[in-house]
């Protein structure tokens, strides 16, 4: 197994190879993940080295003391944090050789085409079509629906996507799960405005959309059960991040709260201290998540630090409008912009407020992920379900 | 800010196991509900069985004192099955808050550790059980130049059948920290809110007592034993919690009313997930507390503050929880959950509220509360 020693000379090694200073920064990330160095958990030849997760943090704190180039992980998180493992455990090789090098570097944004208009929190209701044309070498499917809710589908060369190929059976049973080609000419992007004012996601019409059977991932009818990897990687990514004490919404409050003494009241500083330490006690589940995963003993806590990370940004970001009083009723800039980034904490406390809500709406809801926690945790029976056991076709909608 | 080891190792699991399945076989909840009403609510022949089968009542004393060289993460995983359990022994006030004081005093405390080690005495801290950490030292006793104790303590845990008090007094050079017989001393048992953890109000009258620790350092180490035992008490909080969630959830899935086992409606569900949420929360946060306090790292004050109010609040849910959901049984007399609602809320008071601990966050993390003049009514 690899130790933090070796990683150290590695690190020193991609160094001495390619001085940050003297190389373009994509040349750098592509030698970094050549080197085996961009995300060491990976397996040899795929930007890893099949090192423990943990040791992840040696070689960042040695490139960022080095002044390397970042792959900018904000703007491609749903590559990094969703497409790639799921690629990495269903992709052929060929799929995982081809994508997911050009995925970390960033060369290639992905995108997540699952949500649709009728199909929310019941996903498994997803009525986009993939329909198989032909059996030989070249064959391949043609899909036709339209997707919702779609982050970075403006800037994505990629797309992982949930279409119905067999009508026929249960809903859970006819899904397949697919990479789109999000320059295919029948793949249409149109901003979806946010009560922000901003269009941060996009709807998606796709309409004859043609992808080669070579881009499907895994077994055909098997797209839910590859889906739960994707939905329980997305809640370990937002929820197993490391943030140091203080960091993000509750530092900014608490700057705030510093710099004002004429804003403080009794009753903020009672809130104030139950958000800080809210917040403490999520920062140190996520912390003792991220060491139950280096060490190999995934738990449940991905679904419950998302539902607790949604709970305390809307209490902080509702308490930091009233602190500021005054200032708390302005709003800076209400025009439509289509962002680059996911953005929970630019911006002013209005906007923020805002796009909180979306927090406890977006990766699924708190109310389902509450369901997952009540029966794969706690194994509490799930509520009678009318459309279970019918075929798609013929079940209520 | 050195980096906190918030999981459980291989050794730690295995202490759990072992004081889990004493636990089950010697205090099972009924046997807990029945000794309580009894003469003698708490189990001396289990705290006897806890020191010499399983060495647990001086797992963070030195093994040159007789103890088990371990460390306060040990004892916060006993502390977590002894709430799980709500096991009627004087864990918190002798093998946390007592052996804290005896640790720090050294020399002084040498002969104590024989006859504490092997279980054949026990010790206590002579302060309201509701004294929080950052409160000022207690002044109702004084000590005299020869070190007679006067005075009187109120509201005093684990001491029937303590050996040992420890006395925080009054002393002629200033604030001590003494040893006194506790055969010395007058106890008058007090009604308790908590039936597993009764309370007793103490009056000493020239008691002799023993200068443990001096001027010099008596408010540090009390301190130091207050805080040890807020940051601990949340695991024996966390323990405490998991068992209300696993009784109710295992009661939900057997209970059925309209055709249906209770446990599928979603809105009783997603209060067992925000419930089982905010103890993944606890566990975190008691972890936390338990590996600073054993490391000795400054940073201890704050993270104890925040476990101590997360816990306190989350095992009081839990235990109300348990009660509401468990319906007209988890009101009577004959389920033990109303055990687990009286520790629980006994707790949430025990060494500082959780409105006390946040408040210390204000100096702590730099977090000040409004100064200055209140606002003027201008017609008032």
């Amino acid at each position: 197994m690899t130790s933090a020693d070796e990683l150290v000379i590695r690190t020193a090694e991609l160094l001495a190879a390619h001085d940050p200073a003297a190389t373009e920064p994509l040349e750098f990330l592509r030698a970094r993940f050549d080197a085996g160095l961009a995300w060491v958990h990976f397996p040899p030849g795929l930007g890893g080295l099949g090192a423990p997760r943990a040791l992840q943090a040696v070689v960042d704190a040695e490139l960022a003391a080095a002044g390397a180039p970042d792959n900018d992980p904000r703007r491609i998180g749903i590559g990094l944090g969703m497409a790639a493992p799921t690629i990495l455990r269903y992709g052929t090789e060929e799929q995982k050789r081809r994508f997911l090098r050009p995925l970390w570097t960033g060369e290639e944004v992905w995108c997540q085409l699952f949500s649709e208009p009728g199909a929310g929190s019941d996903l498994a209701a997803l009525a986009t079509r993939a329909v198989r044309d032909g059996d030989g070498p070249d064959a391949g499917w043609t899909v036709d629906g339209q997707k919702v809710w779609t982050s970075s589908a403006h800037l994505a060369r990629w797309a992982i996507l949930l279409a119905r190929t067999d009508p026929d059976v249960p809903k859970h049973q006819g899904i397949s799960y697919f990479v789109c080609d999000m320059t295919d000419p029948g793949v249409d992007v149109r901003p979806l405005r946010q009560l922000t004012g901003e269009a941060e996601f996009n709807e998606v019409f796709l309409t004859g959309v043609r992808i080669p059977d070579a881009h499907r991932l895994g077994a055909v009818g098997e797209g839910w059960r590859i889906a739960q990897t994707t939905l329980n990687n997305e809640r370990v990514a937002i929820g197993g991040q490391r943030t140091p004490r203080e960091g993000g919404l509750i530092g900014i409050l608490a700057e705030t709260w510093r710099r004002n003494p004429e804003l403080r009241t009794h009753e903020l500083h009672q809130r104030l201290l139950q958000g800080w330490t809210d917040a403490e006690v999520l920062r140190l589940t996520g912390e003792r998540l991220r060491q139950q995963l280096a060490v190999g003993q995934p738990g449940p806590e991905g679904a419950a630090a998302k539902l607790a990370f949604a709970r305390l940004a809307q209490e902080l970001t509702g308490l930091e409008v009233e602190l500021l009083a005054e200032q708390g009723l302005a709003y800076g800039d209400w025009t439509m912009s289509r962002p680059e980034l996911v953005d929970f904490t630019g911006r002013d406390a209005g906007y923020r407020y805002l796009r909180a809500k979306g927090n406890s709406i977006e990766g699924g809801s708190s109310e389902i992920l509450r369901n997952i926690i009540a029966e794969r945790v706690l194994g509490l029976p799930a509520e009678p379900r009318s459309d279970k056991d019918v075929p798609w076709k013929e079940s209520a909608r | 800010m050195t980096e906190l080891d918030l999981l459980y190792s291989e050794v730690e699991e295995d202490l759990r196991s072992a004081v889990r399945a004493l636990l089950a076989d010697r205090c099972p909840p009924q046997a807990v509900l029945t000794r309580c009403e009894g003469p003698e609510p708490q189990d001396t022949g289990l705290w006897r069985t806890l020191a010499q089968e399983l060495g647990v009542v001086a797992l963070q004393v030195p093994e040159a004192l007789g103890g088990a060289g371990a460390s306060l993460r040990e004892t916060a995983v006993v502390l977590e099955e002894l709430g799980r359990a709500c096991a009627p022994v004087p864990f918190l006030g002798s093998a946390v808050l007592a052996t804290t004081v005896l640790l720090a005093a050294g020399e002084l405390a040498a002969g104590e550790w024989p006859a504490l080690c092997a279980g054949d005495r026990t010790a206590a801290l002579a302060v309201p059980l509701s004294t929080a950490p950052d409160a000022p030292f207690p002044l109702g006793v004084r000590a005299d130049a020869a070190g007679a104790l006067t005075g009187a303590v109120t509201s005093v845990a684990d001491v029937p059948g303590a050996g040992l008090l420890i006395v925080p007094a009054d002393g002629p050079a200033g604030p001590g920290l003494y040893a006194v017989d506790g055969a010395d001393v007058t106890v008058t048992a007090r009604g308790s809110l908590d039936l597993t953890r009764p309370l007793v109000d103490l009056r000493l009258d020239g008691a002799p007592g023993r200068l443990l620790v001096g001027p010099d350092q008596a408010e540090a180490v009390l301190w130091e034993a207050l805080l040890t035992g807020a940051g601990l008490l949340a695991s024996e909080q966390l323990g405490l919690a998991e068992w209300c969630l696993a009784t109710t959830v295992a009661y939900l899935r057997e209970r059925r009313q309209f055709g249906r086992v209770v446990g599928s409606f979603q809105a009783l569900k997603h209060r067992l997930a925000d419930l089982w949420l905010d103890i993944a929360g606890a566990r975190a946060a008691a972890r936390a507390a338990a590996d600073a306090l054993a490391t000795g790292s400054a940073d201890a004050a704050v993270l104890v503050a925040v476990a101590a109010s997360h816990c306190g609040a989350v095992a009081v849910r839990a235990a109300e929880e348990a009660v509401q959901l468990h319906g007209g049984i988890g009101m009577t007399w004959e389920h033990p959950v109303h055990l687990y609602l009286k520790r629980a809320k006994a707790d949430q008071l025990a060494l500082g509220t959780p409105g006390r601990h946040r408040a210390s966050l204000a100096t702590l993390a730099t977090l000040p509360a409004p100064g200055g003049p209140l606002p003027r009514m201008p017609h008032v």
